[in-house]
């Protein structure tokens, strides 16, 4: 069998041209049903002992090709492509080989599937942006899938996302991926780290720099600190640490390379936020997304179980497990008349001035302690932990010891005014595109609360956004902290707390426990600010570091 | 910094005085304003608000308006303006969304007087009415501008921009009632005091948010806005629609704009982000800034001229915690650092020069192009009147015209299509290059071909003994060898004038020829033959005896040292007769050429030329007797090669070099083989030879040019339908939806090359079309158009 012929080229199906797919297609199905003729064939002769491992290692190969059809008869935009795929899977079922089916219930673990979109059902502008993020990456990923309840912000951040990693900039394409990595693994957030291996091998990177940090080049190595406190702690980095980077000899970074690198950190550990946030599952066709065991008799897998999530119907029938549906309708109307008191009195009784500083330290304080109960569980992360040297440099470790966080003017140093013209200086356009992305989900909305219509919910939305800064240490002068008291209950708050600071710690039942009467889009929505605002907070802090090494 | 360079100057009976000068500040200012009597600042910042007095050598604080043991925020200032009638009154914007007004009059310690807490979020900039004494606008970043009176608790009116934040409001100076405000999402609004409900204009002024705008003192329809977008924009308000009559390019964001007095078009400005510096501009010059201030260490926050009527004071505030007093004498003007003078070259080869007219003027005086065909025409820039850089505006422009033929380069294009540079064995390359350079009459050249093949192909005997065979008959036709140390252009004169010398047939003049050929030598090889110290009668005896020994002659022996070579001086009588027999025209520019030659004066210059092929040949010649490893030649290959470069033949330098490689690459320099490379490359470009150039990049061992074949490989296209840029792809528009080029024969879209006619517009993938084309001369999409391609 000769490697070369039995090569699958799949950038064929990215084609917009429904007859170059076929043509790809068609070459695909002839590479599949060799292999699997030839593996039948091996089946039937006895087997001899050196066979074994070729076999083996053959039966891997068709395995993976198979995962990947999978992953294409669900998720690709072009119905051809899905039907010809499942065709395939089928012919192959027929010749005798297992075949894989997916695993899981469909694109988030905490989402039911039927509420989100399914491929093939997407209107004429998603479909668009399906293609296009399809034609760029040879996939359909399911962050994408379900971001896609915002289809006006997803297409700013795919385009955000392709700029970073595939046009022109300071980084090579393998460094890119490599650091995306790196920041996934900060908050082991294997679903990432699995897309991005296979990206970064795809773009040429040696597989020996993924067997850890310290087998990369000094130069990423260096990297690391700066990964590491911009995740956990970002109001320590200090231009210090910008110096170290900029001056190290031959492995120094020049500046644009730098913000380059600063801001794929950032969009990773966001991003990394939102996966867990969002429960995003496993690709299909990565490990984990699929398995060739026959469906059980039951209607659990074993993921499922382990999680503690238990059948959909359930989660349906009582979503918030042991609250009643009148209860959490109550809470949305308790959330509404508050903002409406808000709106009214706020002229009425002012705070004086200690008071409106004392909120904002109280509230500071307070969200440090704000966490979660339940620490069981450990997410089933795929040796991700190699990525990064020092797993218990994290968010828990400063808030337990009540650590003082620093506060930082947003009115001394903000995004609009002095950020955006850094980062557009020095990597130009990118400024461009994250404003851009910041604006859409800060200024998001259909106006609707659950199942009200025509709500101004941009109190809301402060409220949300400036907790994160909050917690981050970021100040804004003219905001009353005790709106955040008002609005964002406690189980809210552990919520964003958790996806924010340690969101590999994010279970389903605290997905579940907050804002009980709200949509599942809404929830994305609200996930789209938590990553949001932690991505300028975390640009905030590196960006000001920087201005403070260049005067 | 700290000049002692002292202004006055009368204002009606006022009259301003000071110096360049700082004073530190306890904490970084975000804004500054001054009082109306030019003599106080007031600085206000989040920790700072003070007033301090502008004395001649220093700033004098006088008053800590900061009072109180809590530090609140109604203190944390973004914005603080004195009011310009009444010189106890100062307003400030608070980040905390609140207005804060202050007299100054009060008899307490705490000078606040009126609190506004309409703002929900920061206030941006507070500004009061220039002539009415209790009106006081604001502009929030929640959207909202509010009218107050000082005489009443609230405001007045309130005016909704509609959209963002407000970053700027401004009263119009001249109009009693219209304001203009800025926005965060680029727009510039104009509004009519009297009318909170709608907006009198509105016009998107900046990509990206507006921080600032400022009217000008005298025109009444001039605002001038300044943006994140790095531009400073002046707008013309009298007319129908805001049209933009000037635009400055700045470095970085522009965070605030000042027109300066009495200057009708100067507007100083100072940055957001990474710039410290102040300019102050010439709108009408927008690339290089008239003046420019250098003082702060940090982003200046504020400025504002000292006097209304006074353009020589600027004062500053920085986040470096400094106030500085600046003098417009004291600026840095970088129009000063500029290079004046511009060289480009046009189409066809014409040269426009233009300098400074002072340059010129002395320059024109000596001719210095007079000899030349060309005709140098001068064009002379009107000056008007209003100009204040007089001195720096005059420049003189002169063009030169290159008469037609004359620089005629069909030998440079020919020889660059027609060299072989690499994929064949050595000799080929060089026979071949050879062959190419005869046929294009240039011998020089292409002996150099020849000899280079002899030296660095493994001595095949039988064509060395041809070699030698053409030397040795040769001797009567050593012109193709003469050629070889001379300006190409000269080679007809010259070989006239050996055919003169070898017909003479004179034994003497062989001497003669032999004795100055080593003048040569010993010139061109003086580290080989250094050393060898044969005397210099030996040489003389032994060729005066036969003609035919000297190309017997070793080089190493034949060059005996400098001083020693000079003896034989009893030559002269005898070389007088020959140089003066021939009358050679190029004898002058000989000289020139080789400077070397000064013990014997301009007669062995004279004979120089001639005998190089002498040199030469004895060097090929040792090479064949001797089996010398190429390396021996290095180092005269190396010179041979500067020679050509220096000569401007830079293509036979490089070329060379690639066919080379290795060989000689060590021995010369990195530097001096990339402005090699750099220089054909771009010859190359001109002459539109890019397949030669791409070649050459990809052959060129050095770093810096093989980088150029991956620098700009992006072509950017737009879509042929909606006619925006195609972003993503280069088939298929993100915004039509539609693939923008299809193959007109095969109806498929055309993601490689794609080839159109440009009368219809039509075409495809290249082959297809070439195929097409092959079999019918119309258009293969069916509109009839007869295509031509070139």
């Amino acid at each position: 069998m000769a490697e070369g012929e039995n090569e699958v080229r799949w950038d064929g199906l990215c084609s917009r041209d429904s007859t170059t797919r076929e043509t790809a297609l068609e070459n695909i199905k002839q590479t599949i049903l060799r292999k699997t003729e030839y593996l039948r064939s091996v089946k039937e002769t006895p087997l001899r002992p050196s066979d074994g491992l070729s076999n083996a290692v053959s039966l891997d190969g068709l395995n993976k090709l198979l995962a990947h059809l999978l992953m294409l008869s669900k998720r690709c935009p072009f119905k051809d492509v899905r039907e010809k795929s499942e065709f395939i899977l089928k012919s192959v079922q027929e010749l005798g080989i297992r075949i894989p089916r997916p695993l899981g219930h469909g694109p988030s673990r905490f989402i039911p599937e039927k509420e989100i979109l399914q491929v093939g059902g997407e209107d004429a502008q998603m479909h668009t942006l399906f293609a296009d993020s399809f034609a760029a990456l040879g996939r359909l990923d399911n962050i994408t899938l379900v971001m896609v309840f915002h289809p006006q912000y997803l297409e700013s951040f795919l385009k955000t996302q392709h700029y970073l990693l595939q046009m022109d900039g300071p980084l090579p394409l393998h460094y890119r991926h490599y650091i995306g990595i790196m920041a996934a693994a900060r908050h082991q957030c294997s679903y990432l780290v699995n897309l991005h291996v296979n990206d970064f091998l795809h773009v040429g990177g040696d597989p020996k720099w993924l067997n850890g940090l310290e087998n990369a080049p000094q130069k990423l190595q260096n990297l690391g600190e700066l990964n590491k406190v911009l995740a956990h702690r970002p109001w320590l980095i200090t231009k210090e640490h910008i110096e170290g980077l900029l001056k190290a000899e031959e492995h120094s970074w020049s500046l644009a390379e730098l913000v380059h690198a600063v801001v794929l950190l950032t969009h990773y550990h966001s991003l990394a936020s939102f996966t867990f946030g969002c429960g995003i599952s496993p690709e299909i066709h990565c490990d984990g997304g699929h398995t060739f065991r026959p469906p059980s008799v039951s209607n659990y897998c074993i993921c499922d179980i382990t999680n503690g999530n238990h059948s959909v119907d359930e989660m349906q029938v009582n979503p918030a497990g042991n609250v009643s549906v009148s209860d959490a309708f109550f809470e949305v109307e308790a959330l509404m008349e508050k903002m409406r008191q808000l709106q009214e009195c706020r002229d009425e009784e002012e705070a004086s001035q200690e008071e409106m500083a004392s909120r904002f330290e109280i509230e500071k304080r307070e969200s440090m302690f704000v966490f979660s109960s339940d620490d069981e569980e450990v997410t089933p992360a795929r040796d991700v932990s190699r990525h990064f040297e020092d797993t218990s440099y994290g968010y828990k470790d400063f808030s337990r010891h009540g650590m003082h966080v620093p506060t930082f003017r947003v009115q001394d140093y903000c995004w609009e005014d002095h950020g955006y013209s850094l980062v557009n200086r020095l990597y130009p356009d990118v400024g461009q595109l994250i404003d851009e992305k910041f604006h859409i989900a800060y200024n998001l909305t259909y106006n609707t609360m659950a199942m009200h219509k025509d709500v101004d919910t941009s109190m809301l939305r402060r409220a949300i956004w400036n907790y994160i800064h909050c917690m981050f240490g970021i100040r804004y002068d003219d905001y009353d902290y005790g709106e955040i008291n008002q609005l964002l209950d406690r189980s809210f708050k552990v919520y964003i707390k958790t996806v924010v600071c340690t969101p590999e710690k994010v279970t389903k039942r605290m997905y579940d426990s907050f804002w009980r009467q709200f949509k599942h889009s809404e929830k994305v929505h609200v996930n789209l600010l938590l990553i949001e605002a932690r991505m300028q907070a975390e640009l905030l802090y590196a960006l000001r570091a920087i201005t403070r090494y260049m005067t | 910094m700290e000049k002692m360079s002292r202004v006055t100057t009368a204002l009606g009976g006022s009259a301003l005085t000071g110096r360049t000068m700082h004073c530190h500040l306890d904490a970084p200012a975000n804004a500054i304003s001054v009082c109306r009597d030019a003599a106080q600042v007031v600085v206000a910042g989040r920790s700072i608000f003070k007033i301090y007095a502008i004395e001649d050598e220093q700033f004098v604080e006088k008053l800590n308006l900061r009072v109180g043991r809590k530090p609140s925020l109604n203190l944390s200032c973004a914005d603080v303006v004195w009011h310009q009638m009444d010189e106890n009154l100062l307003a400030t914007a608070a980040t905390n969304g609140v207005v804060v007004t202050w007299n100054l009059g009060r008899p307490s310690r705490n000078k606040q007087d009126q609190l506004f807490t309409e703002h929900k979020r920061t206030v941006n900039k507070v500004c009061f009415h220039p002539t009415e004494a209790h009106v006081l606008l604001s502009g929030s970043q929640d959207g909202f501008m509010k009218c107050f009176d000082l005489r009443r608790k609230d405001s007045v009116s309130t005016f909704s921009g509609q959209s963002e934040s407000v970053r700027d409001v401004q009263f119009s100076i001249r109009d009693y009632f219209t304001f203009a405000s800025t926005f965060e999402n680029g727009n510039v609004q104009l509004w009519d005091i009297r009318r909170p409900d709608r907006c009198e204009r509105m016009f998107t002024a900046h990509n990206g948010p507006v921080f600032c705008c400022d009217w000008h003192p005298e025109d009444r329809g001039w605002l001038a806005t300044g943006g994140r977008d790095k531009m400073v924009k002046v707008w013309d308000m009298t007319t129908h629609r805001a049209k933009e009559v000037h635009c400055v390019q700045t470095i970085a964001s522009v965070a605030r704009v000042k027109w300066r007095p009495e200057c009708r078009h100067h507007l100083a400005t100072c940055s957001m982000m990474v710039d410290h510096n102040i300019y102050v501009w010439d709108v009408r010059r927008p690339f290089v800034p008239a003046a420019m201030f250098e003082e702060h260490r940090d982003v200046t926050t504020g400025i504002a001229w000292r006097h209304p009527h006074d353009p020589s004071f600027l004062l500053s505030g920085s986040k470096d915690s400094t106030l500085c007093q600046h003098l417009f004498r004291d600026a840095s003007q970088p129009v000063e650092r500029a290079n004046p003078e511009g060289l480009c070259y046009g189409l066809f080869g014409d040269l426009a020069f233009a300098a400074k007219e002072s340059l010129v003027a002395t320059e024109s005086g000596r001719k210095p192009y007079a000899g030349d065909r060309r005709h140098p025409i001068f064009f002379k820039r009107k000056l008007d009147p209003a100009e204040p850089f007089v001195g720096l505006a005059s420049s003189a422009l002169s063009v030169f015209e290159i008469e037609p033929g004359s620089g005629s380069m069909s030998w440079f294009v020919d020889t660059a299509e027609r060299y072989a540079l690499a994929g064949r064995p050595l000799a080929e390359l060089c026979d071949h290059n050879a062959k190419v350079a005869r046929e294009l009459g240039r011998n020089q050249v292409a002996q150099t071909w020849t000899m280079l093949r002899i030296i660095y192909c493994s001595p095949g005997l039988a064509s060395a003994t041809s070699l030698n065979h053409s030397v040795g008959k040769g001797s009567s036709c050593g012109l193709p060898l003469m050629n070889s140390f001379n300006l190409k252009d000269m080679a007809p004169g010259l070989g006239s004038e050996t055919r003169l010398d070898r017909s003479k047939g004179d034994t003497r003049s062989d001497t003669v020829l032999l004795d100055s050929s080593a003048t040569l030598i010993t010139n061109e090889d003086n580290e080989e033959t250094e050393g060898s110290d044969v005397p210099a009668d030996y040489l003389l005896g032994d060729v005066e005896g036969e003609e035919d020994e000297l190309y017997l002659l070793d080089p190493e022996h034949a060059h005996p040292e400098d001083p020693e070579y000079m003896l034989p001086q009893e030559a002269f009588p005898l070389r007088h007769e020959i140089v003066d027999t021939p009358p050679g025209p190029d004898h002058l520019q000989d000289k020139a050429d080789s400077p070397h030659v000064s013990g014997s004066e301009a007669d062995a210059a004279s004979l120089a030329p001639v005998d190089s092929s002498f040199s030469l040949l004895s060097v090929s010649h040792a090479l064949h007797d001797t089996r010398l490893p190429p390396d021996f030649f290095s180092a005269l290959v190396c010179d041979m090669l500067r020679f050509y470069a220096e000569q401007g033949d830079v293509q036979m330098a490089v070329s060379v070099l690639i066919v080379l490689g290795e060989r000689v690459r060590k021995d010369i320099d990195e530097q001096t083989q990339e402005h090699w490379y750099t220089s054909y490359i771009d010859l190359l470009q001109r002459f539109c030879l890019w397949n030669v150039s791409n070649q050459v990049v990809k052959l060129s061992t050095s770093r810096a040019i093989s980088c150029l074949n991956q620098a700009s490989t992006t072509l950017h296209v737009n879509c042929s339908h909606c006619k925006r840029p195609m972003s993503s792809r280069g088939w298929v528009c993100d915004r039509c939806h539609r693939c923008a080029s299809m193959c007109a024969v095969c109806h498929h879209v055309v993601k490689g090359l794609f080839v159109w006619c440009q009368g219809c517009s039509h075409g495809g993938h290249l082959q297809h079309i070439m195929k097409w084309l092959e079999g019918s001369s119309h258009c293969p999409a069916g509109c009839g158009h007869l295509c031509e391609y070139s």
